[in-house]
């Protein structure tokens, strides 16, 4: 009886081994075969007289960092499939070079270790020469260590934290705004234009959250916006106790610095229970998910604005061919981030390629690195060159407001300002 | 003469509906008397605005949300502490038994808005239907852990099951990530809307500005976890399967000489435990409208640690300490900010509850209610 259950337990344990190593191989396994088509078919599109180079340059890979699983994963995978859309439009060039460019995707979970891990292993990695990520900037900042020890450039589709580029990294750059910027806009916002008096401060004790929220709070304490509470929570399931001294105050804004999925479950609780003012939030927010999940409390009451850096698709003139391009790939319309991975992968094959002609050869990672510093490409969220500690010297700051309270209805949502604002550079 | 204590209607239905009824109107008072006499002291520190009358603005709405949340830890808590009375380990995979209950719960109602049956049903069937289903579900699922990874480990040291609970909890954690994946290739598993759960009865309290509000899915989260527990009780202490229980919790080799089938008893431990956890998950689910894969884990951390404040193995134990957990937590997150003048915040609701649970637990290492299985199970 005893040797039954044994030997059922270890078959158990051999079958979920196996099934482990099929979704941790799996990857990998529809990469390696990929060397060969992609030698085939670079010929195909482009002169057939690259055929012979094709064999001789080797490989270059492009890594991307993005949580693809876990509650962020709608944005992360977006991020993943915007760079690999880019990677298939846009590595014609380096293809007629001779070199075979596959994408490295990793996920990071939205987790700082994890990232730093993936960061190790693509640091070991001698083919990747440039990245693409991360979502995080709690994440992105530690993991950036990492490529900046290794001279490895990334270029970062998603992250607003000052501190990203600030540290004046080589290696770190960004194709969108920051914070200190977006926060003190989404302040102005509600303090001028909404014309609120007090606002309820929430964030998620990430480095993004909390960084925006302090953004939000020293600019309310310029204005002498009065702030009811400054919390942070860690919460995602219940929010009764945040939200009964809430309703109780019934503040002009609540102001969440966070990632939609803990939003979404806020804003419902706190509209339930008889809030009736603004929500408030920044990028953070732009997902279609938050919808879903938040529903009504969105278009009731005083509404839901939000601040990001990235514009929705109808912002960009050259986005609308890129919308439909992701459609026919993937089979959904692309999310928040995605436009900006593309350019982001953008960014690296344009350094490669300078970096490879000026070297004659496969270059190295710091003349990559020193590369992407020179770049300046027409992308689809407009021109896109770096200052000297890669931010865009001018970025785009959105303020929208959201129309619908289903998912569907995300993409109508209405651009109420469009700012543009020089990045405040390194600070003191 | 029979006396009262012997007549089934008092044992079964009127004790423990008051013994529920006196530990939460306890709770309360004690808690809400601490906070107010806090609120005299602290008033003084506080000068934009008078801390008595904030605090006594919002205590009923605390009381409230913190009973609500402290029967859903109770009806987790339950689980563990039965499992520790038969077994004497923490079968920390309860919380994933959990997290499935609500994921099954919610899948069932998706699955009447798919048909498009949702929105003409009537809404308190979907849900007696979804905890049922989740019931069925997470029992069953509980049994079969039980089967396959503790069972085979029964002679075993006491430390060699608990990790294969743990294990178990990480493996059935990323199996429904792996089936929802596949599935329906959502991470976050939402609640459907539907009915008017998310409205309030408004109860105008003499000598109070605001109505009292109760949001119709806490009554419903308090009805059905108040039924729960009066079934488990005349489950445990009038049914001859309860009296086995009993008797394997207290002595499994005599009982075992006693014609008691032990794993069989066992079994059913675990298949009662789950089905309370199942129904939880419903009920958890109703509250926070989003579940995923990993959503059982805090739930269940703060269920156990509730069995462990009422003592451990003790089933009254554990519903007193997932009610006066849960108003801690409640006090806490909904005070900190405003008595500290916004130096501590809502985020330190934890460490606060936590820090009077080691106090107790200093004075009273056994538990608020000792550690008894036998006799008060």
């Amino acid at each position: 009886m005893n040797k039954r259950l044994l030997a059922l337990l270890s078959l158990l344990v051999v079958a979920s081994m196996a099934l482990a190593a099929c979704g941790g191989g799996a990857a990998p396994a529809t990469e390696a075969p990929a060397e060969e088509p992609a030698a085939t078919e670079a010929p195909a599109t482009e002169a057939a007289a690259t055929e012979e180079a094709a064999a001789s340059m080797g490989t270059i890979k492009i890594a991307t960092q993005s949580p693809l699983s876990g509650g962020q994963s709608l944005l992360g995978v977006a991020i993943k499939q915007g760079a690999e859309l880019a990677l298939e439009q846009l590595g014609g060039d380096l293809a007629a070079m001779g070199y075979d460019v596959q994408l490295a995707p990793y996920d990071d979970q939205a987790t700082p270790d994890v990232g730093v891990a993936n960061a190790k292993n693509i640091v070991a990695d001698s083919e990747i020469l440039c990245g693409v990520g991360h979502l995080n900037s709690g994440v992105m900042i530690p993991s950036s260590e990492e490529y900046h020890t290794a001279n490895l450039a990334f270029v970062s589709p998603a992250n607003t934290n000052p501190v990203v580029t600030t540290r004046g990294y080589l290696e770190v750059n960004r194709v969108v705004g920051r914070d200190d910027v977006q926060a003190p806009a989404a302040e102005e916002f509600a303090f001028t234009t909404l014309g609120a008096k007090s606002v309820y401060i929430i964030h998620d004790k990430t480095a993004y959250g909390q960084g925006v929220a302090e953004f939000f709070r020293g600019a309310a304490e310029e204005d002498g916006l009065e702030i009811v509470a400054f919390e942070g929570t860690e919460e995602t399931a219940n929010f009764d106790a945040i939200v009964t001294p809430l309703v109780a105050a019934q503040p002009d804004v609540v102001f969440f610095a966070g990632i939609y999925n803990q939003a979404g479950v806020f804003f419902k609780q706190a509209r339930d229970a008889g809030y009736e003012g603004t929500f408030m939030g920044t990028d953070g927010m732009d997902a279609s998910d938050l919808a879903d999940i938040a529903g009504d409390a969105l278009t009731t009451g005083g509404g839901m604005y939000y601040t990001t850096v990235a514009g929705p698709a109808s912002a960009y003139a050259a986005a609308a061919q890129f919308a439909a391009d992701y459609e026919a790939k993937f089979g959904a319309t692309p999310e928040p981030f995605a436009a900006q991975a593309y350019d982001s992968m953008a960014v690296c094959l344009a350094a490669i390629k300078a970096a490879a002609e000026a070297a004659g050869g496969t270059p190295s990672r710091l003349q990559v690195a020193e590369a992407v510093r020179q770049v300046s490409i027409e992308g689809l969220t407009g021109a896109i060159a770096f200052d000297d500690i890669g931010d865009l010297p001018t970025a785009q700051y959105f303020i929208l407001k959201v129309n619908g309270a289903t998912k569907d209805t995300w993409n109508t949502n209405e651009i109420v300002e469009i700012l543009e604002v020089a990045s405040p550079g390194k600070g003191e | 003469m029979k006396s009262i204590t012997e007549n089934p209607v008092y044992k079964f239905l009127l004790f423990p509906i008051g013994q529920i009824l006196i530990f939460a109107l306890g709770a309360s008072v004690v808690l809400s008397l601490v906070t107010v006499l806090l609120a005299f002291i602290f008033k003084f520190n506080v000068t934009d605005f008078d801390l008595v009358e904030r605090t006594m603005l919002i205590l009923p709405q605390v009381v409230i949300n913190g009973v609500t949340i402290g029967f859903v830890y109770a009806t987790i808590a339950l689980g563990y502490t039965m499992v520790y009375g038969v077994l004497e380990f923490i079968n920390f995979s309860h919380s994933e038994i959990f997290m499935v209950g609500g994921i099954v719960g919610i899948q069932l109602m998706a699955y009447f808005e798919h048909i498009g049956t949702l929105a003409t049903m009537n809404e308190y069937l979907v849900i007696a239907l979804a905890i049922i289903l989740a019931m069925v579900v997470s029992g069953s699922l509980a049994v079969v852990v039980e089967r396959l990874a503790y069972k085979p480990l029964r002679g075993a040291p006491k430390l060699v099951p608990l990790i294969s609970a743990i294990g178990m909890s990480f493996f059935l954690q990323d199996i429904v990530r792996l089936i929802l994946s596949l599935t329906t290739g959502e991470f976050n598993v939402i609640l459907p809307k539907f009915g008017t759960f998310d409205e309030f009865w408004k109860l105008a309290v003499p000598g109070m500005e605001d109505p009292l509000r109760i949001q119709i899915k806490s009554a419903i989260m308090v009805g059905v976890a108040v039924l729960m527990l009066v079934g488990l009780n005349y489950l445990v202490n009038g049914t001859k399967v309860g009296k086995a229980i009993r008797a394997v919790a207290q002595d499994r080799p005599s009982a075992s000489l006693m014609g008691i089938n032990v794993n069989q008893i066992i079994s059913i431990t675990f298949l009662v435990g789950g089905t309370l956890g199942g129904a939880a998950g419903v009920l958890f689910a109703l509250k926070a409208t989003k579940l995923d894969p990993f959503s059982g884990f805090f739930p269940g951390l703060k269920a156990f640690t509730s069995a462990v404040l009422g003592g451990i193995g003790n089933l009254t134990g554990a519903l007193l300490g997932g009610l006066v957990l849960g108003l801690l937590e409640s006090f806490a997150a909904s005070y900190l900010g405003i008595f500290t003048n916004g130096a501590f915040g809502a985020e330190y609701k934890d460490i606060f509850a936590f820090a009077i649970l080691i106090l107790v637990l200093i004075f009273r290492p056994s538990g608020l209610l000792g550690q008894t299985v036998g006799q008060k199970a």
